[in-house]
């Protein structure tokens, strides 16, 4: 039994369950335990009709959670309801459900978490484990996230931008445990994608392939981080890339540029470079400024640092770091990296030992570690 | 069983044998050393005595209530600080002779040079919950 195709259908269920007049807490709870028992039960017996069957054990399996309830009356009356299909379609029901589970009264931990469980129809467990929590805490995290949104109307649209940073988030923080969230997370924004008519979140999905394509390429078999500029090319995903340059090309056409359409323009230049040396920094350059254009994130002007060095010289890039804040994360390591680029490699190791000891995370510690630890002993040997 | 918490210090420990900064290192000596970190963790999976291993960022800010309806008071974070923790691992076995047999063989983790780097590592036991039997 293929469980993404299987989890695909969670959305539209879900929709149809609010539709008929479930709450949205309920539903999501009954939708879990239908999953569950499809696991269970499809592999010997696999239904004609897989959505259909979700549909009714879901239901089932709210009203029998309703009616050990208090409220029997409002229940029964439920029950005698003959369901109405409504006119709603599963698009739109999908992309209401990607709303409620972003919505801006979630904080974004639990907003994520809302919309890997009701929309992507993994298990509390699994998404505990890919965010290293106990699983009662995710429960807990989930349970007050629904009840969060629970006053909030299903029938209304929501904003896109909040969906499309929710989604991000998942790909960008995913961490380990037996579900590949960097996947996933490709996954709901295509899906997305395809349900609402917005070019951010075609850009979205381009960023997404784009970055996924170099992923067996960015770690040494060792677990250490492979900069982009060393990475073996040839084990990049060409069809991840085709994909996503496709996506990307389709959206730009529309002329409404956003940030992560921006950010997969630049992804595509790297993409495009058959080896680090053929870069196309000037037009790197060009991207960032209009990144710079659409948004405040300091981050960018760093990244803009970076591409300068690249494409005017290391004492550009020093020039262009010197306007920015030097508490700003990771400045410090630029720092190392352009003045390695200059010639002056003292400098450098000095500060890459300093950027080490700030790193936020431990690949990324490790690797400015043996930077500092590759010129000092070129140095001293 | 029992639970211990196995502690590196940044400082605060005395120092090792093998006393030279990470900085100093050649590249190949790091992944040696992460690779037996790595390995070891793994080892411990498969016993069935591991728990938990995490690392610390050097500097962290302190931190204390400063009364009803005012924010907290922050300060440092202190250059001078003695005792300084970067990361730890807990590890549950039979007992305390284990689990100073496991700090021990953590401790000669690689170094410079790829020599044992003999670091001196904490191990305080957890205080347990109360046993049912007790006479």
């Amino acid at each position: 039994m293929n469980e993404v195709l299987l989890r695909s259908l969670t959305p539209s269920v879900l929709g149809i369950l609010v539709r008929r007049g479930a709450d949205f807490a309920a539903a999501e709870d009954a939708v879990q335990d239908a999953l569950v028992e499809a696991v269970r039960v499809w592999p010997a017996d696999p239904p004609r009709d897989p959505k259909g069957w979700l549909i009714t054990v879901a239901w089932h399996r709210f009203l029998d959670a309703t009616r050990a309830d208090s409220a029997r009356r409002r229940r029964e009356d439920l029950v005698d309801e003959e369901p109405a299909p409504g006119p709603a379609s599963a698009v739109d029901d999908t992309l209401r459900l990607y709303f409620l589970c972003a919505h801006p009264s979630l904080t974004p931990s639990s907003a994520v978490a809302l919309t890997l469980r009701a929309v992507g129809g993994l298990t509390t467990r699994q998404i505990a484990r890919a965010y290293l929590v106990p699983e009662a805490t995710m429960a807990q995290r989930i349970s007050r996230a629904k009840r969060t949104v629970s006053g909030v109307r299903f029938d209304r649209p929501g904003d896109v931008a909040t969906v499309l940073r929710v989604l991000y988030l998942v790909f960008n923080e995913g961490y380990s445990g037996d579900v590949d969230l960097a996947a996933e997370a490709i996954r709901l924004t295509r899906q997305l994608a395809a349900a609402v008519d917005h070019p951010e979140a075609a850009g979205l999905l381009a960023l997404m392939l784009l970055h996924h394509a170099r992923r067996a390429a960015r770690t040494a078999p060792d677990g250490s981080l492979v900069p982009l500029a060393e990475q073996d090319r040839g084990r990049w995903d060409t069809a991840s890339i085709a994909g996503g340059v496709e996506i990307l090309r389709a959206a730009l056409a529309r002329d409404r540029l956003g940030e992560f359409q921006a950010q997969a323009a630049i992804a595509a230049l790297h993409a495009d470079a058959p080896t680090a040396g053929e870069t196309d920094w000037a037009q790197i350059v060009e991207w960032y400024d209009e990144l710079a254009r659409l948004t405040d994130n300091p981050v960018v002007r760093l990244n803009r640092a970076v591409a300068v060095g690249e494409a005017d010289g290391p004492r550009a890039g020093l020039a262009a770091l010197a306007e920015l804040d030097a508490s700003l994360p990771r400045h410090t390591a630029v720092a190392a990296y352009l003045h390695e680029r200059d010639g002056d490699p003292a400098t450098a190791a000095r500060l890459y030992a300093e950027a080490a000891r700030k790193a936020p995370d431990l690949a990324e510690r490790d690797h400015l570690t043996r930077q500092a630890a590759r010129l000092n002993t070129r140095r001293c040997r | 069983m029992a639970k211990y918490l196995l502690l590196k210090h940044y400082r605060g420990a005395p120092a090792p044998v093998n006393d030279v900064p990470m900085d100093r290192w050649t590249p190949e000596e790091i992944s040696a050393h992460m690779r037996y970190m790595r390995d070891f963790a793994a080892r411990l999976e498969e016993t069935g005595e591991f728990v938990d291993g995490q690392a610390l960022a050097p500097e962290g800010t302190f931190v204390r209530y400063d009364g009803e309806g005012r924010p907290p008071v922050t300060d440092g974070p202190f250059a001078e600080t003695k005792d300084l923790i970067a990361g730890w691992m807990v590890i549950d076995v039979d007992g305390y002779e284990r689990a100073v047999e496991l700090a021990g063989e953590l401790s000669a983790a690689p170094g410079a040079g790829g020599k044992p780097i003999h670091e001196w590592l904490e191990v305080r036991p957890f205080l347990t919950a109360s046993h049912t039997i007790t006479e």
